[in-house]
């Protein structure tokens, strides 16, 4: 290793210094503002280290293990300045929810450092390793707050399910290992080619077949995908708000973008029977989700079936992938989508964590309690509007621009039974988005609650940047068309 | 610059409407009806002196008065283009009239939280203005959708009895067939890019766009839908009546007034001209289509017994003749189907004042429960035989003349679809006349003790009565503006002589 690779890796070493430090401080005093206040400066420097990177350093490998290139590099902005706001979201949340709460911002950090090592993953030790520690910290984020039973079931199933998921991919990695030898994505993507070049190799091409097809199966369950997804209600619902916005956005958006550079490297999208899976998942996962969420009565849950229905979306921009000339189009438009499902999620639940306040077993999403929120806190109904119309992809917000952009790779890869599905999708979705807007408008007195500062301020924020990137999203768009040519 | 000076003023307006009402409750009608104002007075100049643009569509003389473009988002070659020709200048008119009304209709009928009232109001203003002026068709869909916003607030938070699945399936149904339309438009830029290697979404640029004319057809079909929901079209119409029913009073006369003109609008600008061939195929279906709802809509406004309801069911049937006339696509249909545009616009709206004056001081929309209603507001029931008579299509009248000529161009190119379409003027007459005997006529009822129309209805009232006479009687001034724009579509058209021109059967 060298002093460029050293200055290539600033990014992790800056996160890991600053998760050392708050170990350290918590050790020596606990004082919960203090490591709220620390975990976040300690993320907005990770952040300027990530811009300082990719501004002043060449795309490189950092050892064979990584490789830090403008779409690893955006893809852990967006991890950071989602953790970011989690953290000052969580924060008011956590003072109600009992002592002892510094070392949940520890954890939060370790998820995060695995979400960005993930992001740079080029090798599969690299990515086994950041999903473990992002899986491993979520595991404790979620049972976190000791308050009853409810919170360490969700972690039990979501520990179970998790490690048998990582379990098939190991599986998958160890077969693609037996046809190919190597376990680096570029050397994989040579291997690739000299296999499928000889016939006679038919074993050899039915493992990397079935290596690949175990792959999605257990970064589907990751990304609770259709029909992998049986997990993701119960989690949601179970974990405290900030970690459930956690789980939905850092979690799948890091997964989700190592799944991409190892398709893009290995050009894994010459496999028609692959793509024909993924067309069943997206499909599925898209309809399922949708109509599953029409019945729920609990924001959480109505959250999560939506979060399956809105991967189903972006994993039709994925399969626009395997279209000849679509692959630009397609990253640009995954990445857009995730960065607007980023803000919204994270905006949605952050309204929900400031709805919970008390000390009760379960957060406050039911329905119900959200009626007549628009008269008794505006600015706070407006921001979940926002949030909800966003998911419903209406324009003036991020996710109508995320949406034009799916049905433009859509279009653009010539996917028409699966735009049919998002165009009905959506138009279930607007149901029971529409539904949470109307119950907020509705004439009846709700509980007072008290916005939080920083919760208050982090959603301004959130909510802000939701409706500039609606309105002009140019500078983000060529970000992304960057980021999309440094991995073509 | 007029354009986008109006649509700053109606956005802000609806914002300090919004912040008005913390001061007092009353403010945000009297900065809603001022905003109202000054748009109108920003419009004015463009009726007198027409600035000189030269931009035109190919191979016709330009018919532009207004046209301003600024990058909005180049990586899909997206831009902010406004224009204005006579077509878009009659519409934004109308938009901001229909605007002053509605905020007079809902005068008193908004107790509460009438700031944000105000604001959905005028935003959907803004809005529709932009559906009119955009001729970018990203910046065009764009507001399609954001005109639904406000107006499903409006619906659902100042609706009547059943608002909440009302302003759900107005939703639904635009915003799905909306989706439809942006595959359309995004496979059509595509496809552009494609052939002539340069992405843009600048409708003069897409235009006379060699598609291969089945591609064609199937995106011609993407924007049909959604101008045709919102038409209202036959199959495509259950979300009106229920939408119409149940919205605050100020919101129907919007819907029905300007919102359902967008789509005849986009068919004229968008459909037509970007797809003509297409356009030819589906031609005589287009206008059995339109017959359809004709008599369809007569047929269901006669067996209303709810007063809105029925003016809801006679739009349907008023809306096909826009239908008829906009697919038989020649000159004097053309004209006709603007014309009705217009005169339909004032005379639902003051329907749908009437009816909402109507409910708000007999507490029904039912017309069984009312009768004898002359006797206790005479000027009230002067004014709805008034516009009952202009909507049933009486010569002299504005209406008359957009039917006369919509049958008059239709005539040379579907006489069966004329005759059914002609229909239309008889069964509205029935429906028409029997609700004016219901509600006005007949036996008083005692103990009713009715306020009848003040100083402020009849203010809103008379400019509509003095339009309809003025279009009735001398409807060349209309015309002449919107002529130049309708024979330069045309003429664009069919310049490929196998299309339009006296198309036939």
């Amino acid at each position: 290793m060298n002093s460029t690779e050293l200055l290539l890796l600033a990014p992790i070493i800056t996160l890991s210094g600053v998760i050392l430090i708050i170990m350290m401080t918590i050790a020596f005093a606990r004082n919960l503002a203090l490591t709220c206040g620390a975990a976040a400066v300690g993320l907005l420097l990770t952040l300027c280290s990530i811009v300082w990177v990719n501004v002043n350093m060449e795309a490189g490998f950092a050892t064979p293990l990584m490789i830090i290139d403008t779409y690893g590099l955006m893809f852990s902005a967006l991890i950071v300045s989602g953790a970011f706001f989690i953290c000052l979201i969580a924060y008011s949340y956590s003072v109600q929810h009992g002592e002892k709460q510094d070392e949940f911002y520890l954890l939060l950090l370790l998820a995060t450092l695995g979400g960005m090592t993930l992001a740079y993953s080029a090798h599969f030790a690299m990515f086994i390793l950041g999903l473990e520690l992002l899986g491993v910290s979520l595991y404790a984020m979620i049972s976190y707050p000791v308050r009853g039973l409810f919170s360490l079931e969700s972690a039990l199933k979501y520990l179970i399910l998790s490690g048998v998921s990582s379990a098939i991919i190991l599986f998958g990695i160890a077969l693609l290992y037996a046809a190919l030898g190597t376990m680096a994505f570029v050397e994989l993507a040579s291997t690739v080619v000299a296999i499928d070049s000889q016939p006679e190799n038919g074993s050899d091409h039915l493992f990397i077949l079935v290596g690949i097809g175990m792959m999605i199966a257990g970064i589907g369950f990751k990304l609770s995908l259709v029909p992998f997804h049986m997990w993701t209600p119960d989690v949601y619902e179970g974990a405290p708000a900030p970690v459930t916005a956690f789980l939905a956005t850092i979690s799948k958006g890091a997964i989700f973008a190592v799944l991409m550079r190892f398709f893009m490297t290995v050009d894994a999208y010459q496999y028609a029977t692959i793509i024909d899976g993924l067309f069943w998942i997206a499909l599925a996962s898209i309809l399922f989700g949708n109509l599953l969420a029409l019945m729920q009565s609990s924001i959480k849950r109505m959250l999560a079936y939506s979060s399956i229905a809105q991967l189903g979306y972006l994993m039709v921009a994925f399969i626009a992938a395997s279209a000849a000339g679509g692959k630009q189009l397609a990253i640009e438009a995954s990445a857009f989508f995730l960065v607007a499902y980023f803000i919204t999620t994270i905006g949605a639940f952050g309204v929900v964590t400031i709805m919970s306040p008390g000390n009760d077993e379960h957060d406050n999403d039911a329905l119900e309690n959200y009626e007549g929120l628009f008269w008794s806190r505006p600015l706070l109904a407006g921001f979940f509007s926002a949030m909800m119309l966003s998911l419903a992809g209406i324009p003036l917000t991020a996710g109508f621009i995320g949406k034009f952009y799916i049905i433009a790779a859509g279009v653009e890869g010539e996917l028409w039974i699966l735009l049919l599905a998002v165009v009905i999708g959506s138009g279930i979705g607007l149901f029971y988005y529409l539904r949470v807007i109307y119950t907020m408008t509705k004439q009846s007195i709700s509980t007072e609650i008290t916005v939080p500062l920083t919760g208050g301020w982090a959603m301004a924020a959130v909510t802000l940047s939701l409706l500039v990137l609606g309105v002009y999203p140019t500078p983000v768009i060529e970000w992304v068309s960057q980021m999309a040519l440094s991995i073509l | 610059m007029t354009i986008i000076m109006v649509m700053l003023v109606l956005f802000f307006g609806g914002i300090v409407a919004w912040l008005a009402q913390a001061w007092n409750e009353d403010w945000p009608r009297y900065v809603s009806i001022g905003t109202c104002a000054i748009a109108g007075l920003l419009l004015l100049p463009l009726f007198i002196n027409t600035p000189e643009v030269t931009l035109s569509l190919a191979g016709t003389p330009s018919t532009w008065i207004e046209v301003v473009q600024y990058e909005w988002i180049p990586r899909f070659g997206i831009s902010f283009l406004f224009a204005l020709d006579g077509l878009s200048l009659i519409m934004v008119s109308l938009t901001v009239f229909l605007g002053f009304v509605a905020v007079i209709s809902s005068w008193d009928e908004v107790p509460q939280r009438s700031g944000f009232f105000q604001f959905n109001l005028l935003w959907t203003l803004a809005g529709v203005v932009g559906v009119f002026t955009s001729l970018d068709l990203f910046l065009f869909f764009f507001f399609w959708e954001v005109m639904l916003i406000p107006m499903y607030l409006l619906i659902a938070i100042w609706g009547h009895e059943n608002k909440a699945y009302a302003s759900m399936k107005f939703f639904l149904f635009t915003q799905i067939s909306g989706l439809l339309m942006l595959i359309s438009i995004l496979a059509l830029v595509l496809t552009h890019q494609q052939q002539s290697g340069e992405i843009t979404f600048n409708y003069f640029e897409l235009l006379g766009h060699n598609l291969p004319l089945e591609l064609a057809y199937w995106l011609m079909w993407g924007f049909f839908i959604a101008f045709v929901v919102k038409l209202p079209g036959f199959p495509f119409h259950p979300w009106l009546p229920d939408a119409h029913t149940q919205a605050p009073t100020a919101a129907s006369v919007l819907l029905a007034g300007i919102l359902l003109k967008t789509g005849a609008y986009g068919l004229i600008r968008f459909t037509v001209p970007l797809f003509p061939e297409a356009g030819l195929e589906i031609a005589n279906f287009a206008m059995t289509l339109g017959a359809v709802s004709i008599i369809y809509g007569a047929l269901m406004a006669f067996s209303q017994s709810d007063f809105k309801r029925l003016v809801a069911y006679s739009s349907v049937s008023h809306m096909g003749f826009v239908l008829v006339g906009i697919y038989a696509w020649n000159e004097i249909a053309l004209q006709g189907a603007v014309m009705q545009m217009v005169a339909h616009g004032f005379s639902t709206a003051a329907l749908f004042m009437t009816a909402g004056a109507l409910q708000h001081r007999l507490h029904t929309r039912d017309m069984r429960q009312m009768g004898g209603l002359w006797h206790d507001m005479p000027r009230m029931g002067a004014i709805a035989l008034f516009f009952i008579v202009a909507s049933l299509g009486m010569p002299g009248l504005g209406n008359f003349v957009g039917e006369f000529l919509v049958l008059l161009g239709a005539f040379k190119v579907n006489v069966i679809v004329t005759v059914m379409a002609a229909l239309g003027l008889i069964t509205g007459a029935i429906y028409s006349l029997i609700a004016m005997q219901q509600v006005f006529l007949g036996e008083r009822k005692p103990n009713r003790d009715l306020k009848d129309f003040g100083g402020r209805e009849i203010a809103a009232m008379v400019p509509m009565m003095i339009g309809l006479i003025w279009l009735g009687v001398y409807p060349q001034t209309l015309l002449d503006i919107v002529d130049p724009v309708l024979s330069s579509l045309h003429a664009f058209t069919t310049n490929n002589p196998d299309l339009w021109i006296g198309s036939t059967p």
